[in-house]
């Protein structure tokens, strides 16, 4: 079988401008990354040699540590280097860093950055491949990889799947990423929250809106559950976390009454009692752990193929080719 | 100091080149040929200028002109009255890596501008007469444009009292604003309104409501949600046009909108000035070409405040100035050093340079594609702020002083940042093909920029 040439670019900065069929593809190349991490030896000698940074200017455990096991289990030298609250401006950091790094001759930069674009930023002005793992309010792309990923999983396809997307909305890189790669790829998607959490114009991104969690509950199979941060509260979008989980928290009373059963995603952390009850996010059908799992394999996948991998060519590369 | 001026005899001592140091030997000047345009006048007909003792002699056909006059041949050229810009930041003092006086007058007059209205958010701002006098005295060193400062109305821009306003106005400020850090207390607006009007002097009012916009890096709309960046809404501008307008209407004074960038704002003004309120407003170069989607990409250099809008916002901008609704183009010249600029979108500042291409960029998106006529364009770039800000510009009157822009409306240009006047280059205009420009500019009777020098 000759599949197309499968071409990411340079860059993985977001789900936006991927087409379908790289999408699958890199869905595809996950799924035999997921076998490695089962091993008793977990490491396959694919990177080898490659020196990747992990530039994290936003403090994150889950998602740095999944990249970190990914590029390590890649075989692929990895420097960490987390700048937060530095003295310096966030940007006149961001441009010297890149310029230290381009100085370095890294082969690929993994960046976290709390302005929206910093990745692509960051990837317009260094010739190493840049991954963005979540920059602002604008994607990250691996999250939504790896939702998709489990969601297939599952359910075994992805069009015609209705998602809901609950909660902030408005504030949510994760929620970006979602709306464009499960749209690419036939997905039906829906968000739900206060309207006070969901961007003007977010109809036209090609999202239904439920203003209300049962009505999302009656028409999705898949409820993907933003973690609500402390802080929108104190800045005033809802008035109470009390009030949150009463009106938009996922509970099993609510979910019981679904007409199917739905999967639930969470990209975590959790606040448990806010956004999900603990019920639902301990109960059968939450794939919530089985994400964290995916993550590292479709973290593998994304830098096995933007250095320069074929998806056809993983199953290969495991064994060490 | 300068005390007893009035703001008109400011106006006459800053144009006056013969005080000037430095100026030509006062030789009058005859612009032969050309096609002379003074909206103010009503005179648009092919015509010869005679400049004398810096000022405007006559305008006539067949003009001899005495015989040590210097003859500029204008023909294939349209001569105006000098171009008036009342929205300028000029970054001196304290921001200088941005831009200075003499840069940014330099930048004026390279981009056809003999007059320009320097705002006092500066560090530390203008807000006391000697700042207002710094300024005066800075612009007429460079020499070059008529620099009239404007000062602010808060003591250090804080919303909180008003300035000295009246030492200021006797020290050449010709309005006051708090430009870029709008005056949300109400009862704060409403005296400075009531105070201003004592010495008839324009309180230029940027409108914003803080609690609207705050966090906000760009325009509201799909284009900011696509981006994950921070909206900031019509209605934080519009909200305040209407408490300016109502203010005004109370007060009776006369009140100057900044930059309008909204469909609904320029509507409020057009119902207002039915009604009979004393208000001005400005439409920028950027707000009647892009918008939103011109952010695309998080081009930091259209990053501006107020925000770039939709279509339907630019289209109403465009029709305000069409019909004198917004009465004055004004570029909010608003420089910035490169490292500002080359950050994270967010992370960036508000503000484009707009000095060297407001002609160019006029001439070719709007009147080469009839959106309005040149004359319009002259009107709205001249006498239409000079009127705003009660200045003694903007019109070749007999006796006016003697401001002249020579346009090459058929000059073929390409806008190339790195050959600005301005220190700074931040323009999302870079690379555009332009038609018309200034090709000379002449202050006080004296060619103080031309294109081929």
């Amino acid at each position: 079988m000759t599949a197309p040439r499968f071409g990411l670019g340079k860059d993985l900065i977001g789900l936006e401008t991927l087409s379908g069929d790289q999408i699958r593809g890199i869905l595809d190349t996950a799924e035999p990354f997921k076998e490695i991490s089962e091993r008793a030896i977990k490491k396959v000698p694919v990177l080898r040699g490659k020196t990747i940074v992990n530039l994290f200017f936003e403090a994150s455990t889950r998602t740095r540590v999944s990249f970190e096991f990914a590029e390590k289990r890649l075989s692929a030298d990895t420097v960490n280097i987390a700048s937060t609250g530095s003295s310096v401006s966030k940007g006149e950091t961001l441009v010297d860093t890149a310029r230290n790094l381009e100085a370095m001759r890294i082969d690929m930069v993994v960046i976290r950055h709390g302005s929206s674009g910093a990745a692509r930023f960051l990837a317009e002005r260094i010739p190493s491949n840049v991954v963005n793992a979540g920059d602002g309010r604008h994607e990250h792309p691996t999250q939504g990889l790896l939702d998709m990923l489990t969601i297939r999983d599952r359910l075994g396809k992805l069009d015609g799947v209705r998602v809901c997307i609950v909660g902030d909305v408005l504030h949510s890189r994760v929620a970006r990423s979602n709306i464009w790669g499960l749209t690419r790829m036939g997905a039906e998607v829906a968000v739900c929250g206060p309207r006070t959490l969901l961007p003007n114009g977010i109809e036209e991104l090609g999202v239904r809106v439920f203003p209300r969690i049962e009505e999302a509950i009656e028409w999705a199979d898949v409820l993907n559950v933003l973690r609500l941060q402390l802080e929108r509260m104190q800045a005033g979008y809802v008035p109470s976390l009390r009030e949150y989980n009463r009106v938009f928290g996922v509970s099993s009373e609510r979910l019981e009454r679904a007409p199917r059963d739905i999967l639930i995603l969470h990209p975590g952390p959790m606040n448990r009692g806010v956004e999900i009850d603990s019920d639902v996010a301990d109960g059968p059908h939450s794939v919530i752990l089985n994400q964290v799992t995916n993550g590292v394999a479709v973290r593998m996948a994304v830098l096995f193929l933007l250095a320069g991998g074929e998806p056809e060519r993983a199953e290969a590369a495991k064994g060490g080719e | 100091m300068m005390s007893g001026l009035g703001r008109g005899a400011s106006g006459v001592g800053a144009g006056g080149s013969g005080g000037r140091p430095g100026s030509d030997d006062g030789r009058p000047v005859l612009l032969r040929g050309g096609r002379v345009i003074d909206p103010a006048s009503g005179v648009d007909r092919v015509a010869d200028v005679l400049l004398v003792d810096g000022r405007v002699e006559a305008v006539d056909t067949g003009i001899a002109g005495p015989d040590d006059s210097e003859v500029i041949d204008c023909g294939g050229l349209v001569v105006a009255p000098g171009l008036v810009d009342v929205h300028v930041h000029l970054r001196e003092p304290g921001g200088e890596h941005k831009e200075t006086i003499a840069s940014g007058s330099a930048a004026a007059v390279a981009g056809g501008f003999t007059t320009v209205c320097a705002m006092p958010n500066t560090d530390p701002p203008i807000d006391d007469p000697a700042a207002v006098g710094f300024v005066a005295a800075e612009g007429l060193r460079a020499g070059l444009a008529r620099v009239h400062p404007v000062g602010a109305i808060s003591v250090s821009m804080a919303g909180e009292r008003l300035t000295e306003v009246g030492e200021m106005v006797d020290a050449g400020a010709v309005g006051i604003t708090d430009d870029g850090r709008p005056v949300s207390d109400a009862g704060l607006m409403r005296l400075a309104l009531e105070y201003a009007r004592t010495f008839d002097i324009p309180v230029a009012a940027h409108c914003e409501v803080l609690s609207l916009s705050r966090g906000g890096s760009m325009n509201e709309g799909v284009v900011s949600t696509r981006l994950g960046v921070m909206g900031i809404p019509n209605v934080a501008e519009d909200a305040m046009i209407a408490r300016d307008l109502l203010l005004a209407q109370h007060t009776g004074a006369r009140l100057h909108i900044q930059h309008v960038s909204t469909c609904d704002g320029v509507h409020m003004i057009r119902m207002a000035k039915e009604a009979g309120v004393r208000v001005t407003a400005e439409a920028t170069p950027h707000h009647l070409i892009l918008t939103d989607e011109a952010v695309d990409g998080y081009r930091t250099d259209a990053k501006m405040n107020p925000p770039l809008r939709s279509e339907r916002d630019r289209e109403g901008v465009r029709g305000g100035l069409a019909d004198g609704t917004l009465d004055t183009l004004a570029t909010d010249h608003a420089p910035h050093h490169y490292d500002e600029k080359e950050q994270a979108f967010e992370d960036a500042p508000f503000g484009i340079v707009g000095l060297e291409t407001a002609l160019g960029l006029m001439l070719t998106e709007l009147v080469a594609k009839g959106e309005i006529d040149l004359r319009t364009l002259i009107e709205r770039m001249s006498a239409g702020p000079a009127r705003a800000f009660g200045l003694d510009a903007g019109t070749l009157r007999r006796g006016a002083p003697g401001d002249v822009t020579i346009i090459d409306p058929a000059l073929e240009w390409t806008v190339e940042p790195k050959r600005f006047r301005s220190r700074s280059r931040n323009t999302p205009f870079g690379g555009w093909k332009l038609t018309g420009r200034a090709v000379r500019t002449i202050v006080g009777a004296r060619t103080v920029w031309s294109l081929e020098s």
